[in-house]
C-alpha cells in the first residue's frame, strides 16, 4: 500500500491490532495475544514457547508441524491461530508425564524410529491420534495414517514397527493412548 | 520463513452473513475454509487478500441431506465426505476421488468446496516469490509471459481437483449463494478453460453445497495418476459413471477427465458411444482411445508430457473395467498403492 505517498491524500489507516484468544494447550487453559496473520505453528513456537512442534516446509507438504486440534491430526503451518479460539491443541510437549515417556516415544527410541528427529514430533502426534481411534491398527493402516509425515532417515520400517509395538504396549497396559 | 501477509479476518456464522461480507468487501476479499490451498499461496504471495472471510464457523456448510439424491455442504472436510456412508455406498467415484486427495492430515483440513474451487497449478506458478521474480513472473500472476507456451495469450495452468471430475461424471450441481439469492448450475459449468479465470463463480458468490442426483442404478469410479500413491496432486484423473441394464448393456454413461486442461471436463461422445453396447474389451478399447484424444496435457506438471497423454487410454480402460465389475485391486495397488475397495 502506498496510499500515503500521494500528497494531499489522506493516508489510509490500517489498524494492525493483535488478537487475543483463549485455547487449551496440552490440557492447560491458555490465553494469548498475537498478530492475526500468525499460523498455529508460529503461535506455538514463538508466543507459547513450545518449540517441540517443528517447522518444515511451511506449505503442508511434509507433516513436521503436525499437532492434534480437537484430537485430529492437522498441519499447524496451515491453521490460522485465530481459528483455534476455544479449541484444544496437543503438541509433543504434552506426551511425556514428567520423566516418563509416552509408550510411542519409548518405542520410537528403542526401535530406531527416530534418527535425525525432525519428523518425530509430527509422527508421534499422528500416531497418537491413530491409536486413540484404532488401538490395534494393521501395518497397512499405520502406513496410511502416517502418509502425510515425511521421514528422510528411517525408510519408515522402524517407525511402523515402533507404532505397532507401542500399540501392543498400550493395549497390554490397559490404558488408552491417553 | 514465509509469513502470511496481513489481512482482516472475518468469521461469519451463516451463509447469508458471509455473502453480505463478500458483497461489502468487494474483490479484495477471499473465502477461506480449510486453508490448505489458499494459505500456501498467500505465503508465496500468489494471493494477498485484504480480507479473509473464514467459513469454518458456518454450520449450514456442513449439512448432509438425503432426499432425491444427496446434498453435501461445501464446508464438509474431505475426511467427512469420505466417512459419509451414502457417499461410499452410492457415489463410489466421489468417494474414491475424495479419499485420494493429498494425505489424511490435509483431508482433515481441506473441504469439498475448497477442492472443487482449487486454484489451478503450474510449475512456473507454484513457486516462492523469489523464484517467480527470477523469471520475471508468469502470465498467471504478476507477469506477461506464459513460460509453458510462450506464444499463448491464455494461461494454461492445470486444474488439479480430484473431486470435480468425479462430480461431473456423476452429473452433480453446484449451489452458489450471494446476497441476490442462490442459483444452481451443472458442476461442469462452474469451470472455464482458462488458468487464471477458471471459475464461473462470481466474486460475490460462494459455493454452498454440492447436489448429487439420485444414484438410481448408476455406478461410478475414479482413477488418479500421481507420482506418490500417498500424496500429490493428480497429473491425470479419469472419472466414469454408467447405468447398466440387468444384462450389462449400457443405458447411459459419462466419462470426465481431470488434470489435462485448465478445467475438468466431460467427454460427451465417449459416454454416448457406449450406449446400447456391453462393456466388452472392444467397446472399452474404442472409447478409451476416443477419450485419450481429448486429453491435451501441457508440460507444466509432474511426469513426462507424452507419457501422461499416452496413459489416458490405459486409465480410461481401468475405469471402464471397474464399472464392468472386474476386480481391479491389483491395478489399483500397482498404480496407486491403495486398493480403494468401496
Amino acid at each position: 500500500m502506498n496510499a500515503g505517498v500521494e500528497k494531499g491524500v489522506a493516508k489510509a489507516v490500517t489498524l494492525r491490532r493483535n488478537v487475543q484468544i483463549e485455547l487449551q494447550v496440552n490440557g492447560e487453559p491458555t490465553e494469548v495475544s498475537f498478530a492475526p496473520y500468525k499460523t498455529l505453528l508460529e503461535l506455538l513456537r514463538e508466543d507459547l514457547d513450545l518449540p517441540g512442534t517443528k517447522h518444515g516446509c511451511e506449505l503442508g507438504e511434509c507433516g513436521a508441524c503436525t499437532v492434534l486440534l480437537d484430537g485430529e491430526p492437522v498441519l499447524s503451518c496451515l491453521v490460522l491461530a485465530v481459528e483455534c479460539a476455544g479449541r484444544s491443541v496437543e503438541t509433543v510437549e504434552g506426551l511425556a508425564q514428567g520423566t516418563r515417556l509416552h509408550a510411542l516415544q519409548a518405542a520410537l527410541t528403542d526401535l530406531g524410529g527416530s534418527q535425525c528427529g525432525y519428523c518425530t514430533p509430527g509422527m508421534l502426534m499422528t500416531a497418537k491420534a491413530l491409536l486413540e481411534r484404532e488401538p490395534s491398527p494393521s501395518r497397512e493402516r499405520i502406513r496410511e495414517a502416517i502418509a502425510g509425515n515425511i521421514c528422510r532417515c528411517t525408510g519408515y520400517q522402524q517407525i511402523v514397527d515402533a507404532i505397532e509395538s507401542a500399540a501392543r504396549e498400550l493395549r497390554a497396559g490397559g490404558e488408552t493412548a491417553r | 520463513m514465509m509469513r502470511l501477509p496481513w489481512f482482516e479476518y472475518r468469521a461469519p456464522r451463516s451463509v447469508a452473513e458471509a455473502a453480505r461480507i463478500l458483497a461489502g468487501e468487494g474483490p479484495g476479499a477471499m473465502l477461506v475454509a480449510g486453508g490448505t490451498d489458499l494459505l500456501p499461496n498467500m505465503k508465496r504471495r500468489h494471493q494477498s487478500p485484504s480480507t479473509l472471510v473464514a467459513l469454518r464457523g458456518v454450520d449450514e456448510l456442513k449439512a448432509v441431506a438425503n432426499g432425491a439424491g444427496l446434498q453435501l455442504g461445501a464446508g464438509l472436510t474431505l475426511t467427512e465426505v469420505v466417512d459419509t456412508p451414502a457417499v461410499r455406498e452410492r457415489y463410489t467415484g466421489l468417494w474414491q476421488a475424495a479419499a485420494q486427495v493429498a494425505t489424511p492430515h490435509l483431508r482433515n483440513m481441506g473441504t469439498l468446496g475448497g477442492n472443487v474451487c482449487l486454484d489451478t497449478r503450474c510449475t512456473y506458478y507454484n513457486q516462492s516469490y523469489e523464484w517467480r521474480k527470477a523469471i520475471d513472473f508468469c502470465l498467471k500472476k504478476d507477469g506477461e509471459t506464459c513460460w509453458v507456451a510462450t506464444a499463448s495469450k491464455r494461461c494454461v495452468a492445470v486444474s488439479s481437483t480430484d473431486t470435480a471430475p468425479a462430480l461431473i461424471a456423476l452429473d452433480a450441481k453446484a449451489r452458489l449463494a450471494s446476497v441476490g439469492g442462490t442459483r444452481e448450475i451443472a458442476i461442469a459449468d462452474l469451470y472455464r478453460n482458462d488458468g487464471i479465470d477458471f471459475l464461473a463463480r462470481k466474486p460475490e458468490e460462494l459455493l454452498s453445497a454440492i447436489l448429487l442426483p439420485e444414484a438410481n442404478g448408476w455406478r461410478s469410479c475414479y482413477w488418479k495418476l500421481r507420482r506418490r500413491g500417498s500424496f500429490d496432486f493428480p497429473v491425470l484423473g479419469v472419472a466414469a459413471a454408467a447405468k447398466l441394464a440387468a444384462d450389462g448393456t449400457v443405458e447411459a454413461a459419462r466419462i470426465a477427465l481431470g488434470a489435462v486442461a485448465s478445467r475438468p471436463f466431460l467427454v460427451p461422445k465417449a459416454g454416448e458411444a457406449l450406449v446400447g453396447r456391453k462393456l466388452d474389451d472392444a467397446a472399452i478399447g474404442e472409447v478409451a482411445g476416443a477419450v485419450a484424444s481429448r486429453a491435451k496435457p501441457m508440460d507444466n506438471a509432474d511426469m513426462n508430457l507424452y507419457w501422461r497423454k499416452e496413459v489416458v487410454s490405459a486409465f480410461t480402460t481401468y475405469a471402464l473395467r471397474e464399472l464392468r465389475g472386474d476386480d481391479m485391486r491389483a491395478e489399483r495397488l500397482r498404480t496407486a498403492r491403495q486398493a480403494l475397495a468401496a
